[in-house]
């Protein structure tokens, strides 16, 4: 590996760009792809995508030629708007499956290092976190405050972003409200229906601890893409 | 490490790499590509090693390091890339807390 290559990898990496190293097993060489960052097609791209979405490094035959592909996606990340009891029990499990865990509320009695404790908590309103916060397709936005003042400005910023997953707590008749106000601001159908509402799978969960544990199999599903 | 900003693990098996060789010196990194069976660990592990053995990260869990270590002074000496294969036994795969035994090929290179 050229000692150049090594140091724009890790310059992506820092950046938070999807980066795959190619190495053609035969020849050693190499290259840098950015599969998501070109509309340009071919075979080798193809499977550095493929190999990205899978977060997954692999070896395949690129025109008869073993071809190495080393992945290096962004850490997941999950921000949680509203620092609500359910965000107690979704931010352990979160850290546990892998994500860089930001809790948002404005509400300085809600989102307290009291009630966090060595969780990384933002007291900014939520539009004025996300505008600064990036939401890349290795991201996770979910709403909990069921308070369409915070909820609503973290759904329409998370809308314009690449998040992989956005949910949203509140019952079908909630969501339907959403709809109504998220229309009256352009938001077409396609794009409210990437808001995952009534939020989590449905196990029947009633505590926090279980709709916490419905929400994190949900974006589970949806990161290995068992749903959509 | 100063350059290492927050957004990459402390340690950092590449920037370890990168370290090494900006220090002057002579540096290979092996790379898991393939696995069978229960290997111990994933393809796109990595293992960066320096000229006098020092080593960072894994690609087996402790079963193969030190036949990956002699190879990787070998390749800093010759700059010649090698593909590696080893198969993990029972026993072996039984020390490092597997049931079962695994195949694994490891890609050695020289940092240029």
């Amino acid at each position: 590996m050229q000692t150049e290559l090594l140091k724009d990898l890790q310059d992506a990496r820092r950046n938070k760009r999807q980066v795959v190293v190619a190495t053609y097993l035969n020849s050693g060489e190499q290259s840098l792809l950015f599969p998501f960052e070109t509309k340009e097609k071919s075979d080798l791209l193809e499977a550095a995508r493929t190999a990205l979405i899978g977060d997954k490094s692999s070896q395949t035959e690129i025109e008869g030629e073993p071809v190495f592909f080393n992945i290096f996606n962004p850490e997941l990340r999950l921000f949680i708007v509203g620092a609500v009891h359910i965000a107690q029990n979704l931010v352990p499990m979160a850290v546990a499956a892998g994500y860089e865990v930001t809790v948002i509320d404005p509400r300085r009695s809600f989102g307290s290092e009291f009630r966090f404790p060595g969780v990384t908590l933002d007291n900014r309103w939520p539009d004025e976190f996300l505008a600064d916060a990036d939401a890349d397709r290795r991201t996770a936005i979910v709403t909990l405050t069921h308070d369409a003042k915070l909820d609503d400005p973290a759904l329409q910023h998370a809308l314009r972003s690449e998040a992989f997953y956005i949910g949203a707590l509140g019952s079908t008749r909630t969501r339907e409200k959403r709809h109504q106000r998220l229309t009256r601001e352009g938001f077409t159908e396609d794009d409210f229906k990437r808001i995952h509402g009534p939020i989590g799978l449905d196990i029947g969960a009633k505590s926090p601890a279980e709709i916490a544990i419905s929400i994190i199999a949900e974006i589970t599903a949806v990161l290995r893409k068992k749903l959509s | 490490m100063t350059e290492t900003s927050t957004a990459l693990p402390e340690e950092d098996v590449l920037q370890q790499a990168l370290n090494w060789k900006q220090d002057g010196k002579d540096v290979a990194l092996a790379t898991v590509v393939s696995t069978w069976g229960s290997a111990p660990r994933p393809a796109g592990s990595q293992l960066a090693i320096d000229e006098t053995g020092n080593m960072s990260g894994s690609v087996s869990g402790g079963c193969v390091e030190s036949a990956v270590i002699q190879e990787a002074l070998d390749i800093m000496q010759s700059g010649e890339s090698k593909l590696l294969e080893f198969g993990v036994s029972n026993d072996e795969a039984w020390e490092v807390g597997l049931a079962c035994g695994g195949k694994i090929k490891v890609y050695v290179e020289k940092l240029n």
